[in-house]
Parts: C-alpha cells; sequence; structure tokens
C-alpha cells in the first residue's frame, strides 16, 4: 500500500471512531450548556436595554469601530441556511466531528511517518497527548473554550492567535521531543512560551450573558473530552497505521 | 508507488517520495479541519457551530 493511501485509510478509521465518541462525549455536558446558553443568549438579546452591556465604553487603540447591535446579537445571521433543531442540528455535529477528526488524523499520521516513529498504539498514545497539548491545551490558555453568549475579540483575530499558537507549540513539542542538541531544545523553549507572551485577543469587555458557573463547567466539559478524544486519536492512529504499513512503518 | 514501497531495501528516491505522501496527507488534514473549524461560509458555520463550541474553536 502507498504511504499516502495508508495514511487515509488509517486517518478515515481512527477519525471515524473518535469523531462518533466525541459526539456521544458531547452529549453528556458540552451540548445541553451550548443550548443552554443559547437560551441566556437570546434572552440578552430581547432585552435591548441591558444597561451595562450597552452602555458606551472606550476601547483600546486599534479596535476596531464596531457596531454593538451586531456584536450583541452574534448568533443572528439574517437568512443563511441553518440546520433544523433536533436531530438534523446534531446529525451536522456529528458529521462535522468525524471530518474534524479525520482531519487531526491525517496530521497526527503524517507527522509521525514524517518523523520516522515506529506505527505502535503506544507511540501514537504520546503523540496524540501531543496533538492535546498543542490543540485543545495552549489556545485555551488564552482563549478558553466559551459557550454562546460570552463576549469575544473579533472571531479572525482569535482565529489567527488559536492558529499561532497550536501551530508553535506543535513545533516546540516537536523540537524537543525528535531532536538532540541544545540549540533546537532551547529553540522548541521558546515556541513554547512565545504565544502566551503574546498574548490572545481579549474580549472587549467582561459583561457575559451567560453565567460564569456554566462557562466554568464547559471548559472543564471541552477539556475533557478532547482529553480522551486525542488519546484515543493517537491510540488508534498508531495500531491502524501499524495494521495498513506494517514492517513498512519501521523504516 | 505500490511497488516502490513494497521494496525492501529503501533507496533515498523512495524515502524521499514517502515523505512527500506524508506531507500531502498532513496538507489535506489541515485543510479538512481548516473547513469544519475555521471556514467563514455563513451555511458551513451554522452547521458547525456546535462542533466548533465543543472543541475549543474560535466561533462568533
Amino acid at each position: 500500500m502507498s504511504v499516502f493511501r495508508s495514511i487515509v485509510f488509517t486517518a478515515a478509521a481512527a477519525g471515524l471512531l473518535v469523531g462518533l465518541t466525541v459526539t456521544g462525549l458531547q452529549q453528556v455536558r458540552a451540548v445541553p450548556l451550548i443550548l443552554k446558553a443559547e437560551v441566556y443568549e437570546q434572552k440578552a438579546e430581547a432585552a435591548p436595554a441591558a444597561p451595562a452591556a450597552l452602555a458606551p465604553h472606550a476601547h483600546e487603540p486599534g479596535v476596531a469601530p464596531h457596531s454593538h447591535a451586531e456584536s450583541a446579537a452574534p448568533h443572528e445571521h439574517g437568512a443563511a441556511w441553518q440546520p433544523a433543531e433536533g436531530f438534523q442540528r446534531n446529525a451536522f455535529t456529528a458529521l462535522f466531528n468525524v471530518v474534524t477528526w479525520i482531519g487531526f488524523g491525517l496530521g497526527l499520521a503524517g507527522l509521525m511517518v514524517i518523523a520516522r516513529r515506529p506505527a505502535t498504539w503506544r507511540e501514537g498514545l504520546i503523540w496524540g497527548l501531543g496533538g492535546f497539548a498543542a490543540l485543545t491545551l495552549a489556545p485555551s490558555i488564552g482563549l478558553p473554550p466559551e459557550l454562546p453568549g460570552m463576549p469575544a475579540a473579533d472571531v479572525v483575530a482569535r482565529q489567527f492567535w488559536w492558529v499561532g499558537a497550536a501551530l508553535s507549540t506543535a513545533m516546540g513539542l516537536g523540537l524537543i521531543a525528535l531532536t538532540r542538541a541544545p540549540l533546537p531544545c532551547i529553540a522548541g523553549a521558546l515556541l513554547l512560551v512565545a504565544p502566551h507572551l503574546v498574548g490572545a485577543p481579549q474580549p472587549p469587555t467582561a459583561e457575559s450573558a451567560v453565567p460564569d458557573a456554566m462557562a466554568r463547567d464547559f471548559v472543564t466539559a471541552v477539556m475533557v473530552s478532547a482529553f480522551v478524544s486525542w488519546a484515543l486519536l493517537g491510540a488508534l492512529t498508531g495500531f491502524f497505521l501499524n495494521r495498513f504499513r506494517g514492517s513498512e512503518s519501521e523504516a | 508507488m505500490l511497488q516502490q514501497s513494497s521494496v525492501a531495501s529503501h533507496v533515498p528516491a523512495i524515502k524521499a517520495s514517502a515523505v512527500l505522501q506524508a506531507a500531502f496527507a498532513v496538507l489535506l488534514g489541515v485543510m479538512l479541519v481548516g473547513f469544519t473549524g475555521f471556514a467563514h461560509v455563513e451555511a458551513v458555520h451554522n452547521a458547525a457551530h456546535d462542533t466548533r463550541h465543543a472543541s475549543g474553536f474560535p466561533c462568533h
């Protein structure tokens, strides 16, 4: 089997299993919290005279002028299509979870092959934990998982920092784990801390439509399901890569 | 490609091709996650909404 094919099969199998598992995990805590938060969000939108949220306030220089009518109602998307509540909405969540985890699986398996690491579930598990550190932990330090209705900075700025933090952490971990010379290790350590020295884009206001306790619960829920998912993805990726590539992976 | 990877000896050309294929797989993965987690298309955002929030991706 070609290298590309074996990676794709590995990622498809591992991603499908993890995507369905994470969909089940999310139904326990995260998704009920999202639905509950949307009730608060809509309540806040329906009460136009909410004094604190609409009070005039100064922005730091560099923050583009923006309409609060828009940012206070971020989930009103006009006439754009959206899935029907209930089954259809959850089916799309499952689908997007599966595609996302197949994507993560392609990355993980591809990098394991490039790094010429042995394809075993044990090795994969370590890589999965690295994935958790790079794609969940590091971005969450600056941008904790947020519920609908929580105040947040511009979405493009957050996406930019999120991707930067993930890439920087992944490269830092890679340099420290895969090289032995002191200089790359120092560079790796710097890459690990750099995103947090730069700092994530902060929300313009502390006012939230969602109670703090719910926001805390949500962070825990996302962290737990992401941790389980990454560990599982790593182990399954190592396992399937071994099945599909066999002894070739030792090369 | 199939014949190449079944050859036991590993000449540099095969290794380079393996790395290239693996890199292409990584790129494909990045594109998939970019689509599900980061695309700004309205309908994609709405369909992926709960996935994005529950995965800790930045969302509106």
